[in-house]
């Protein structure tokens, strides 16, 4: 329990630490890295909560394939960040008012992990009574995923879906030569 | 990339080994955390490890552009079919229990089925992610040499 408790906290410093670092820095590379660094802390966190599921997606696409993908995108561009020109004070005050507010209001947030919590008041007793008996798989994520709630799901496939044609739609376009006129006869690449 | 050994070597050995434990989170998602999405992120990141190591030619050799489209799709279409079928036995739309004779069974068969379709859409639109963005760059240097000329 109280290593359960350290571990926590040294996780949630370095994830404080790696987000300021992320803010900071101007090297777009050393940023996706530290993206990924991130995803794999808040992984570690969701194991600590046994949260299995969401701490195996978060390490396989936070810190898998959105890195590859973030390189895949730093070889399009350049690889530092444009310096910010100022301060903008009146983004400042907002982001500062904003977060007093929601720090407030977490305390009226009901206490973590507690049985009446709405949460766990809701449709949360049905699945973990009858999860097994319905299904016969111990896996309760899976079973309200693939099954109690799988409309939820397919609609979750088909957004993927059309993320992927939207993406194969954007970059089909040929690409224009910078700082010249484009050539209309431009020989296209298989597509 | 293709001449270090090391990356070479390496990456021979890590690609079988990602490629099962995708297949080990896709078809043991019930007992295990784990199931579609997961499975195909981590079975498309072998591929596109590989298409580091060896180029995208050699891994489009493999799973090629045209497959992935067709993949992506028959992985929705699997999901709505098994949810058309359950409709077609007498049941409600993505309602597994019309598929067998036993509750428990149909519920299974359908969950598996239906994160196969999630794995493999899942799968092949991270690999098209990939592709496009790793082909943009070839484009992109072929216009500019062009334009150098």
């Amino acid at each position: 329990m109280v290593i359960e408790f350290l571990i926590d906290i040294a996780l949630l410093m370095f994830l404080v630490t790696v987000a300021i670092a992320i803010v900071r820095v101007r090297d777009l590379f050393s940023a996706a890295m530290l993206f990924a660094i991130y995803s794999l802390l808040s992984a570690g966190l969701f194991a600590i909560l046994d949260a299995g599921d969401v701490a195996l997606t978060e390490a396989a696409v936070g810190a898998g394939i959105s890195t590859i993908l973030f390189l895949a995108v730093l070889a399009l561009t350049s690889r530092e960040e444009h310096p910010a020109p100022g301060t903008n004070r009146l983004a400042l005050a907002v982001v500062t008012v904003t977060g007093a507010c929601l720090i407030y209001a977490a305390g009226d947030l009901p206490d973590f992990g507690a049985a009446d919590n709405p949460a766990q008041l809701h449709v949360a007793p049905y699945y973990t009574e009858q999860t097994y008996s319905d299904m016969g798989i111990p896996n309760m994520v899976a079973a309200v995923l693939a099954g109690y709630r799988s409309i939820d799901t397919m609609g979750e496939v088909f957004v993927i879906l059309t993320a992927g044609l939207a993406v194969v739609a954007l970059l089909s376009v040929p690409p224009r030569r910078r700082r010249r006129k484009p050539e209309p006869g431009e020989p296209e690449d298989n597509t | 990339m293709r001449t270090n050994g090391i990356l070479r070597v390496i990456a021979r050995f890590l690609i079988p080994l990602i490629m099962l434990f995708g297949l080990y989170i896709q078809f043991h998602g019930e007992y295990s955390p784990g199931g579609g999405f997961q499975a195909g992120v981590v079975f498309a990141a072998a591929w596109i490890l590989f298409a580091l190591i060896y180029g995208l030619d050699a891994a489009l050799a493999v799973i090629s552009q045209r497959a992935q489209f067709v993949l992506a799709c028959l992985g929705a279409l699997l999901y709505a079919f098994v949810g058309l079928l359950g409709v077609m036995l007498g049941g409600r739309f993505l309602d597994f229990r019309p598929l067998l004779e036993s509750p428990q069974a149909a519920q299974q068969a359908g969950i598996i089925a239906v994160e196969f379709g999630v794995g493999v859409t899942v799968a092949a639109c991270s690999m098209l992610f990939f592709t496009f963005f790793a082909r943009r760059k070839r484009e992109i240097d072929a216009v500019e040499a062009g334009g150098a000329d």
